[in-house]
């Protein structure tokens, strides 16, 4: 074991296991390996034993900030009858830049009290998409993946190779620009710096170029693949409406059909109630099955919003979300005004 | 009856603010101004009553284009609600041009309780661009 995923990984058990100890913290909120290379499973360690599980490397897709609420829910012990309710204990969680934003968004919606929270920041190195590691592979049989500082060393049935890290690194956090957690209490691993992104939405420009119907026919053949599982919303930190509106019956804003108009629906105020408070953090669509491409829709809201309102989410906890405030100066060239040409172009 | 079947007109689901709108609209009738009888009025407390739920559900429902109107940014009766729900438009309105949902489908504006001209005047701009456009296939529902 050797490489900084895996310094970084006993800097991390060595730092959940001294908070445990003391006392301070009665969970640590992180991840270890999944059951399948190249994935890992949200994990909180209660115990010296458990820490020893924790894991950090380039397969982290998920976002810690996700189980924090609920986490908090489960070890704040039950009221007695007629007494006010229980503070929650403390937890440490593991932070990158995006996972930590998140968090920051959490304290801002009342979600998450910050004093109840060890963060321990980490810079993301960028996570790794599967999909495109198994896309350059002879078969998808993988027995396991050693990670390298620049290299992901892949053996599966009949083959053994090599494959430069960088280039299998998720879209999202290729043009990341705050790998570095925001908010933090401790510091595992190296320091790396903001990074600057010449073009952080190249990645919407070819939609963009296309007319209305060719916009429609992208949107409609990606994401007619949906079998509404709604594991996109069950990954996103955002997500915590204890009854999404998915699954409100009167009225019914998504009906249960296969037709298309409630699938689009579905994804379409989803990625809605995201705008603001996105932060591109890519859990959503590293757990889709059918591969896709949801970010699209929540980065040109991320877009919009940093255009139009001059906001970027999750960098303080101290700032107002952009769609709970207003200013008498926001641009309306959208509002038609009778008599005049009204609204062509958005 | 055969000529009527065959020209095609739009449906327009209007969201009006009780305070201005859908009192300017009162005024256009009162005031015998002719526009087109494409609209289907929904009355909201205020525009910042409207949620993107709302509206998506009446391009779901077969919408052919829809109108939000509301007080002038100033006068919402309860102070802001125009204010916040302008942002929330301008994201709507992003999000949809996006996946290729014609601008020309969904139409703000702003009309007070005195502007029974403008709002026919609206209304039959509205009208004009969502004519041109067809009738909306994209988000209805089929079943
Ligand atoms: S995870 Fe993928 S398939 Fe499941 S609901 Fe979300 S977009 Fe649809
Ligand atoms: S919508 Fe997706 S990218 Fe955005 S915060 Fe949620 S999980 Fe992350
Ligand atoms: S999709 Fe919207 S309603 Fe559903 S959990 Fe997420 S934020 Fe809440
Ligand atoms: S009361 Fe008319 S928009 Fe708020």
């Amino acid at each position: 074991m050797r490489g900084i995923v895996h310094h970084i990984t006993e800097e991390l058990r060595n730092t959940a296991r001294e908070l445990l100890a003391s006392g301070r913290i009665s969970a640590f909120l992180g991840f270890r390996e999944g059951d399948h290379p190249m994935t890992v499973a949200p994990f909180a360690a209660r115990t010296a034993e458990e820490v020893e599980l924790l894991i950090f490397n380039s397969f982290c897709v998920l976002n810690s900030a996700n189980t924090i609420p609920e986490l908090l829910r489960d070890l704040t012990p039950p009221a007695k009858r007629g007494e006010p309710p229980n503070e929650p204990p403390m937890i440490g969680v593991i932070a990158t830049g995006c996972w930590s934003r998140n968090i920051v968004v959490q304290i801002q919606e009342h979600q998450v009290p910050r004093d109840k929270l060890v963060i321990v920041g980490v810079a993301s190195r960028g996570m790794v998409d599967r999909r495109k590691v198994l896309a350059k592979l002879p078969n998808s049989d993988v027995y396991s993946v050693e990670e390298q500082d620049h290299l992901l060393l892949v053996r599966g049935r009949g083959y053994e190779v090599e494959i430069p890290r960088w280039e299998v690194v998720r879209d999202n956090c290729r043009s990341c620009s705050h790998p570095e957690a925001v908010d933090f209490d401790l510091w595992i691993g190296p320091k790396t710096g903001p990074r600057s992104i010449d073009a952080p939405f190249q990645e919407l420009e070819e939609i963009e170029g296309l007319g209305a119907a060719g916009r429609w026919e992208w949107f409609s053949n990606e994401f007619s693949r949906c079998i509404r599982c709604y594991a996109c919303r069950n990954a996103c930190p955002l997500c915590y409406c204890p009854t999404c509106f998915v699954d409100d019956s009167r009225p019914q804003w998504v009906g249960k059909s296969a037709d298309f108009s409630d699938t689009a629906t579905f994804h379409l105020l989803r990625a809605y109630h995201c705008a603001g408070r996105c932060t591109d953090c890519g859990a959503c669509e590293s757990v889709c099955p059918m591969d896709i491409p949801l970010r699209k829709l929540t980065k040109k809201l991320y877009k919009a919003v940093k255009e139009r309102f001059g906001f970027e989410p999750g960098l303080s906890s101290g700032a107002t979300l952009p769609l709970s405030t207003f200013s008498s100066e926001d641009r309306e060239e959208f509002i038609l005004r009778p008599g005049g040409p009204g609204q062509e172009e958005r | 009856m055969d000529g009527m079947r065959q020209k095609w007109e739009p449906k327009i689901i209007a969201f009006l603010c009780t305070w201005c709108s859908y009192a300017g609209a009162d005024l256009a009738g009162v005031s015998r101004l002719q526009y087109p009888p494409s609209l289907r009025i929904v009355k909201v407390p205020c525009t910042g009553r409207i949620s993107a739920n709302m509206i998506l559900d009446a391009l779901r429902s077969g919408a052919d284009g829809v109108l939000v109107s509301g007080c002038h940014p100033g006068d919402c009766h309860y102070i802001s609600g125009n204010l916040l729900a302008r942002r929330r438009f301008a994201l709507l309105g992003k999000l949809l041009d996006f996946i290729g949902i014609e601008p020309g489908r969904l139409n703000f504006t702003w009309i007070s309780a005195s502007e029974g001209e403008q709002f026919a005047e609206v209304v039959q701009q509205v009208t004009k661009r969502v004519r041109a456009l067809g009738p909306a296939t994209r988000l209805v529902k089929r079943l």
